[in-house]
């Protein structure tokens, strides 16, 4: 069994009904990973929506993955961040973290060394907005889990290519 | 230039004309009404009224696959839509162009469980190469050039448009096809020159070489397979077709080895293990081909030139892949001339072409012809190909073992001949698409070579050929069991034939008479001859039923989860090559 790689793919798609449906489905009819799925419209004019893949597999599924996708009708451009050069990717998770007297502020002094912010707060709770790495957030998250962690919310990976290169 | 608003409906219809489309495939419902009101109003467009919804595909892509044209189904809502789900999911695993309209109801009724609702675009998504769901009747006419652009472009496949009726209703604007662009689909014909030169200098430098042809070259077009003949003849080497690609080399010529895969020739499959070079043109390295994987074609480099870049190494790594139309790529590697594409090794290529020769002597296609009593189904399929030589003739089948025995012993020589169901494999597949194959080609030989358990699945369609008098001929290989099932029984599960009997057979004979066609039955070897003579000289639709030796099995065979040289070519095989455990759970 080769190797199993870890890549995040960028796919740039008509903004149309159905096309989430249509990735997705891809997806899971093919038996491919899904590791984070995020999406949002970034060219109104041009109606274009950006769809961020974090996946893993082999590399001729890899291959397949990308394949697939490019074959997809309403899809314009795939490209793969991992294996295109160096990129940047970001994640956002909110926290929230329930508790009185030490464990609070023990809470609020870790949410201060990992740079997270309060933006939520009550005499007994706090909700943390944290953007970083997958790794990043998920090491605070570990942390705040004896220290209160009731919810987590997270958007998912979004990336994007260094230097000039679009995309 | 701004038109006069026509309906929905008008729309529709004229955008099918505009398309160039002169025959639709349908059965009308509640949601499509205003279409079938404006067909009505019409002579440009020839509607065929089938009997069932699955019938409506199958029947266009009979129609797609022996014209090269993109075959059009109309249909309702709800269970319209859903029955055509089969023949969707069939053109798409063999890449038939088909447009597909469904009718759907009113948008503000859509999400509310409605009378013959179904979630249609939800339900085609997976089964389709795209669909879209029409909420404004603005849009109509540019989805409607933008389905057959779809259909037809690239890897061909079938889309699916869905049409509410409130915008069948609705007035809107109508523009031309000429007007229509897509945004951003754009499939890659033109091969890179560099991969081009590097495959030339591979084929001329091959001592075993092998070309490896599929689908792709029919759906390429006639220009496409006689370049892949060109290249064949020039370079002096053998090849193979799969079963999708029977025609696009001509089967008299003796660089054909015949069918390659599970129920191939023992000549193709053992060449194509051996071979050092494997030239796959349009095909897809399917399971049915290959075999077991790790010990497919070991001690070969492989050129893979494919229209769609997903095919490239999807199970089997390819040394140089070459992306665009086949038929572009063959021209552009003959225009290298036949001093480049020549063999070097022209030692080498002679003994190749030895132990081809020994493979061939094989004979693997036989069978016992011993028994006077019996009519061996591969006997059958032999006489009706001889006894159509003369013939425009066009070919259908069913699924199972007769269209394995159709694919072994009747030759194609030329493409567009040879429909059926190859990826899906669907029963019932056979007997509608002669109804398309017919409407297309009126005035010629159409046979659906057809397994008596298959045909049942789709028999309502004798209804539609008697209503259109087509002269349709069903050829029965009536054995009396799910043959294919029944052999892969004997071999794999001990013998326990569970439900592969059909204990109560209609009579084809009576069935063909209520339907208004000519029923007989043969049981006789030495009768058989006369019963196809009396089926071709009758101008009307004909059923012949054609008893043969029910315990007959289709060899050469590669057991599934077994490698190409690990064929078994007949009963004496098969005690001494048991399956595999592996090959157990395979299908």
């Amino acid at each position: 069994m080769a190797d199993i790689e870890r890549h995040t793919i960028a796919v740039l798609v008509d903004n149309e009904p159905g096309i989430l449906a249509r990735v997705v489905g891809l997806f899971s009819g093919r038996g491919y990973n899904i590791e984070s799925l995020t999406v949002a419209e970034v060219d109104r004019r041009n109606s274009l929506s950006r769809v961020t893949i974090v996946t893993s597999g082999t590399p001729m599924i890899i291959e397949q993955i990308k394949a697939q996708l490019s074959r997809l009708v309403p899809v314009h451009r795939v490209h793969d961040l991992t294996d295109e050069g160096p990129f940047v990717e970001r994640e956002m998770a909110l926290i929230k973290v329930v508790g009185k007297g030490e464990v609070r502020i023990e809470s609020l002094r870790l949410a201060d060394i990992f740079r997270a912010r309060v933006v939520d707060s009550t005499t007994e709770s706090f909700v943390f907005e944290m953007t970083g790495s997958g790794e990043k957030l998920n090491a605070f998250i570990a942390l705040m889990e004896p220290l209160g962690l009731v919810e987590v919310s997270r958007t998912g990976t979004a990336a994007i290519s260094r230097g000039t290169a679009s995309f | 230039m701004p038109t006069e608003p026509l309906s929905g409906a008008d729309i529709v219809i004229k955008a099918l004309v505009d398309q160039g489309v002169d025959v639709v495939f349908g059965y009308p419902g509640g949601a499509v009404l205003p279409i079938y009101d404006s067909l009505f109003k019409q002579n440009a467009l020839r509607h065929i009224l089938v009997r069932q919804e699955g019938g409506a595909v199958h029947a266009a892509e009979g129609y797609a696959r022996s014209t090269g044209r993109v075959g059009v189904v109309l249909v309702t809502s709800g269970p319209g839509a859903t029955n055509a789900v089969t023949g969707l999911t069939d053109a798409l695993m063999d890449s038939v162009p088909i447009v597909c309209l469904t009718g759907q109801v009113p948008t503000h009724l859509i999400g509310n469980d409605a009378f013959q609702e179904a979630d249609t675009t939800g339900i085609t998504r997976p089964c389709t190469k795209h669909n879209y769901l029409v909420k404004d009747v603005r849009e109509l006419a540019r989805v409607l050039h933008e389905a057959f652009y779809v259909a037809k472009s690239g890897r061909p496949g079938p889309v699916v448009v869905d049409l509410p009726k409130d915008v069948l209703f609705a007035p809107g604007p109508y523009c031309g096809p000429e007007e229509v662009r897509h945004k951003s689909y754009r499939p890659q014909l033109r091969p890179d020159p560099a991969r081009i030169g590097e495959a030339v200098e591979m084929i001329a430098e091959a001592k075993r070489p092998l070309f490896y042809g599929g689908g792709g070259l029919i759906n390429s077009g006639p220009e496409a397979c006689r370049c892949f003949a060109e290249l064949v003849r020039l370079t002096d080497a053998p090849c193979t077709l799969t079963l999708m690609g029977l025609g696009a080399f001509p089967a008299a010529d003796p660089h054909f080895l015949g069918m390659v895969g599970m129920h191939g020739t023992y000549e193709a499959n053992l060449a194509m293990h051996d071979c050092d070079l494997m030239v796959a043109v349009g095909s897809r390295f399917d399971d049915r081909v290959t075999g077991r994987l790790n010990a497919f074609s070991p001690g070969s480099k492989k050129i893979h030139i494919d229209i769609d870049p997903s095919s490239i190494n999807k199970n089997v790594r390819v040394d140089l892949p070459i992306i665009g139309d086949v038929g572009e790529a063959l021209s552009a590697m003959l225009a290298a001339g036949p001093r480049s594409l020549r063999c070097s090794d022209t030692t080498a290529r002679a003994e190749w072409w030895r132990m081809i020769e020994i493979w061939r002597a094989r004979d693997c296609l036989r069978y016992d012809k011993s028994r006077r009593d019996l009519i061996k189904p591969q006997y059958a399929i032999e006489r009706l190909y001889a006894l159509t030589r003369e013939h425009d003739v066009y070919i259908t089948t069913e699924v199972g073992q007769h269209q394995m025995w159709a694919a072994q012993f009747f030759k194609f020589e030329e493409p567009n001949r040879w429909m059926t169901s190859g990826g899906l494999g669907t029963m019932g597949y056979g007997l509608p698409a002669a109804v398309g194959v017919q409407i297309a080609h009126p005035e010629a030989l159409v046979i659906d070579i057809a397994g008596e358990a298959s045909v049942l699945m789709n028999i309502q369609e004798m209804s539609t050929i008697a209503q259109y008098r087509l002269p349709v001929k069903v050829f029965i290989i009536n054995n009396q069991y799910m043959g294919m099932v029944r052999q892969w029984q004997e071999l794999l599960h001990g013998g326990r034939y569970s439900e592969s009997y059909t204990e109560a057979l209609p009579d084809f004979v009576k069935l063909a008479d209520a339907f208004g066609a000519v029923g007989r039955r043969v049981e006789d070897p030495a009768r058989l001859d006369d019963a196809i003579h009396e089926m071709l000289a009758i101008d009307r639709a004909v059923i012949l039923d054609v008893a043969v030796d029910p315990t007959e099995n289709c060899f050469p065979m590669i057991p599934s989860g077994a490698a190409h040289h690990e064929m078994l070519l007949g009963p004496e095989d098969e005690a001494k090559k048991p399956v595999s455990e592996e090959g157990m759970v395979l299908v």
